[in-house]
């Protein structure tokens, strides 16, 4: 049951209460420091163990505010437990735990530091009881995920890391001034449900669609993610996205905008992955897609759809994590991310492919998969609504995604053609990492209960039911034999996709250079019509006043004196008349 | 080389044979036709299997006859439509950018494996 949200009172300077325990993000954090600081086997008990610690901590937080402080004259909670929240922060340390198993022989030290403290501002961001300290872990996280970005250590990837962190900046600030702006017109930084009708409203709700990867700006997820290296990849799948999906959970429950803006996100991503080439960027625009179903869930704002979003974020990052590791593995070891580069990969790399298949058939939400069990309850709350368009539109988006990440990824790297490389399967710790995730889809398809007991109201569904069954395999292998009657449509070409962010990568360096050259030409047309002017001067000067010029020109003395004469005479005649 | 800027090489040590030197089962023309054949089956009881399992829909639509199956395809087929058709307009060149996958610190491991990527090797 989800805590009522404690009516605290705020504006009041009041002692600092700490809780009896450790706040888990703070510990992931110390473990950051740590993970920095260390090296070797030492780094290696951090990484594998910080996560663990902070599982255990996450599970301490009882519902209510529990931890105050007071800053600049308002009484900050920073740390407030509901079962929403402990849920979220239970996956986001999960994946902190798998994600170091995946990372921590092949990444380098200042890379898992900086995704603990990217962790660590997810996990704050769980527990934020107040706006003030939800800001503060926010900017935490956008300033580690962009290092992780640069980490990828490649030109695009630092060209991808700038744009990264120039728009969540900009995102930063869009949420900043909403918060100050609700601070102003309510006095209250208190996290509640709120609804977009004012200026600070519509600011926080735009703020958080930034980092949800929401239109116009859902680019930055695609251009970023795939740069980054094999490893970050894996922990950028995971928190930045879903951090958001459990802001628009805690403040705009039931906005009915978010109803559009996640379908339109849905189809976006099946459309641009359907598009592209490269294996990683495919799943990014996934995210995009699966995220756009929980963004439409947070919008139709029932029971029902609040803990269908909460579920299918806790499985998503599952699935995607593992989809991504899958990917990295092959990244790892080939050095290749284009599909058309790819293929045949299964003879090798038995354990990859086939962590790669059912993290597929998760994300597709096949029966006996997570996604089954925790996507099917956003259709059914649409579904509760009387929502007939969303309902259509989202079966639709599960055909779609089913085309473009469940088999697409798939066939593309580890089938296809054979493209003669014949690379090492995963690494052991990669492969435990891939299994310990693989069997976390399965068995949350199988066996949802326990992950049902955690979401924020009580929950029973139960979807396998002969007819529901058979409606989505239906869906599903249908989806699979379109995929393959239209291969010849999907020809992998290599390319890249334009999106919005043409405007910031090729329009606005065109219209600067464009600026440039035209400011060039005035002023080269300036300076020549000078030079011209000067020339004509001189050439005038010359005329008038050089050795052959009119006022240079030499006179006979007798003219003179005759003139002076004749001057004088007038003069004289003038004097007597 | 422009084109080796923008496409990352495959690693040196990667293994490669002569694409299709191997005669694996599962790429046989043999076995892509049984698995055409079995995915026509399994389809086709999928469908039949309506007869003995009534789905029951929410919204009318969804009580027509196998309407997972024609959905779903229909679904699809327009999907990949509209990414054809946008694709004319959307997809550029992958130079489009001008940005090079080279790596900025050729450290130890290249780009995107730290001093520490040797350790696979006991994997």
């Amino acid at each position: 049951m989800q805590a009522p949200v404690a009516a605290t009172p705020v504006r009041k300077p009041g002692a600092m209460t700490v809780p009896d325990f450790l706040p888990p993000g703070l510990v992931l954090l110390a473990g950051a420091v740590l993970v920095a600081l260390t090296r070797g086997g030492l780094r290696n008990v951090v990484v594998l163990g910080t996560p663990l610690v902070a599982l255990w901590l996450t599970w301490q937080v009882p519902d209510g505010v529990v931890a105050t402080a007071t800053y600049l004259d308002y009484t900050v909670q920073w740390v407030e437990g509901s079962a929403v929240r402990r849920l979220f922060a239970t996956i986001f340390c999960i994946m902190s735990f798998v994600g170091g198993l995946y990372a921590f022989r092949t990444a380098r030290g200042h890379e898992l530091a900086a995704a603990f403290a990217y962790a660590a501002g997810a996990v704050g961001v769980c527990f934020a009881g107040d706006l003030i300290t939800l800001f503060l872990f926010w900017e935490l996280m956008a300033i580690f995920s962009t290092v992780i970005v640069f980490c990828g250590g490649t030109e695009r990837s630092r060209a991808a890391g700038i744009r990264y962190a120039v728009i969540h900046l900009l995102g930063g600030v869009i949420l900043k001034v909403g918060i100050e702006s609700i601070m102003v017109t309510t006095g209250s930084i208190e996290i509640r449900a709120l609804q977009a009708q004012d200026f600070g409203t519509w600011m926080v709700l735009l703020g958080i669609l930034v980092n949800a990867a929401a239109p116009p700006l859902s680019a930055w997820l695609a251009d970023a993610y795939p740069e980054s290296s094999p490893t970050g990849s894996v922990f950028l799948s995971a928190f930045t996205t879903k951090t958001a999906v459990l802001a628009l959970i805690l403040l705009f429950p039931g906005e009915s905008v978010l109803i559009g803006v996640g379908l339109w996100m849905v189809f976006y991503g099946i459309i641009y992955a359907l598009l592209e080439n490269d294996a990683r960027r495919i799943l990014a625009y996934s995210i995009v897609n699966q995220v756009g179903f929980m963004v439409t869930a947070v919008g139709i704002g029932t029971e029902t759809a609040l803990n269908g979003a909460a579920a299918h974020a806790f499985a998503h990052i599952i699935y995607k994590a593992l989809l991504f590791m899958s990917a990295g593995v092959v990244v790892y070891r080939t050095g290749l991310n284009r599909c058309s580069d790819l293929g045949g990969l299964f003879r090798t790399m038995p354990l990859t492919c086939a962590c790669g298949i059912i993290g597929a058939l998760a994300i597709s939400s096949f029966p006996l998969t997570s996604g089954f069990t925790t996507k099917t309850l956003i259709s059914e709350g649409a579904a509760a609504q009387g929502m007939a368009a969303v309902y259509y539109l989202l079966a639709a988006a599960s055909a779609g995604v089913f085309l473009h990440a469940g088999i697409k990824f798939p066939w593309f790297v580890f089938f296809q053609k054979d493209s003669g490389l014949r690379p090492k399967d995963a690494p052991w710790n990669m492969g435990l990492a891939m299994m310990i995730f693989a069997a976390a889809c399965i068995g949350l398809g199988v066996y949802p209960d326990p992950l049902y007991a955690l979401l924020p109201y009580p929950e029973d569904a139960d979807f396998y039911k002969p007819g529901k069954v058979l409606f989505y395999l239906q869906l599903l292998l249908f989806s699979g034999l379109a995929f393959f009657l239209l291969l010849p449509l999907m020809k992998r070409t290599e390319t890249i996709s334009l999106d919005v962010d043409w405007l910031w990568r090729r329009a606005l360096p065109l219209a600067w250079s464009w600026a440039q050259s035209s400011l060039d030409a005035i002023r080269d047309k300036a300076v020549a019509d000078l030079h011209d002017a000067k020339v004509k001067l001189s050439a005038w000067f010359a005329t008038h006043w050089g050795g052959d010029g009119f006022f240079a020109r030499s006179w006979p003395i007798s003219a003179t004196a005759l003139w002076i004469a004749a001057l004088l005479a007038a003069y004289v005649l003038v004097y007597f008349l | 080389m422009t084109d080796r800027n923008i496409h990352p090489t495959p690693k040196p040590d990667v293994p490669r044979v002569a694409p299709g030197s191997d005669d694996h089962w599962l790429s046989r023309p043999a076995t892509v036709r049984a698995a055409w054949r079995v995915l026509g089956v399994v389809l086709g009881l999928l469908v039949l299997a309506q007869f003995l399992v009534p789905v029951k829909g929410h919204f009318p639509l969804e009580n027509t006859f196998a309407f997972g199956a024609w959905f779903g395809f229909l679904a699809c087929l327009a999907m990949v439509l509209a990414a054809r058709v946008l694709g004319w307009w959307l997809k550029k060149p992958e130079s489009y950018y001008g940005e090079a996958d080279t790596p900025i610190d050729a450290g130890p491991g290249g780009g995107d494996a730290g001093p520490e990527a040797g350790g696979d090797d006991r994997a």
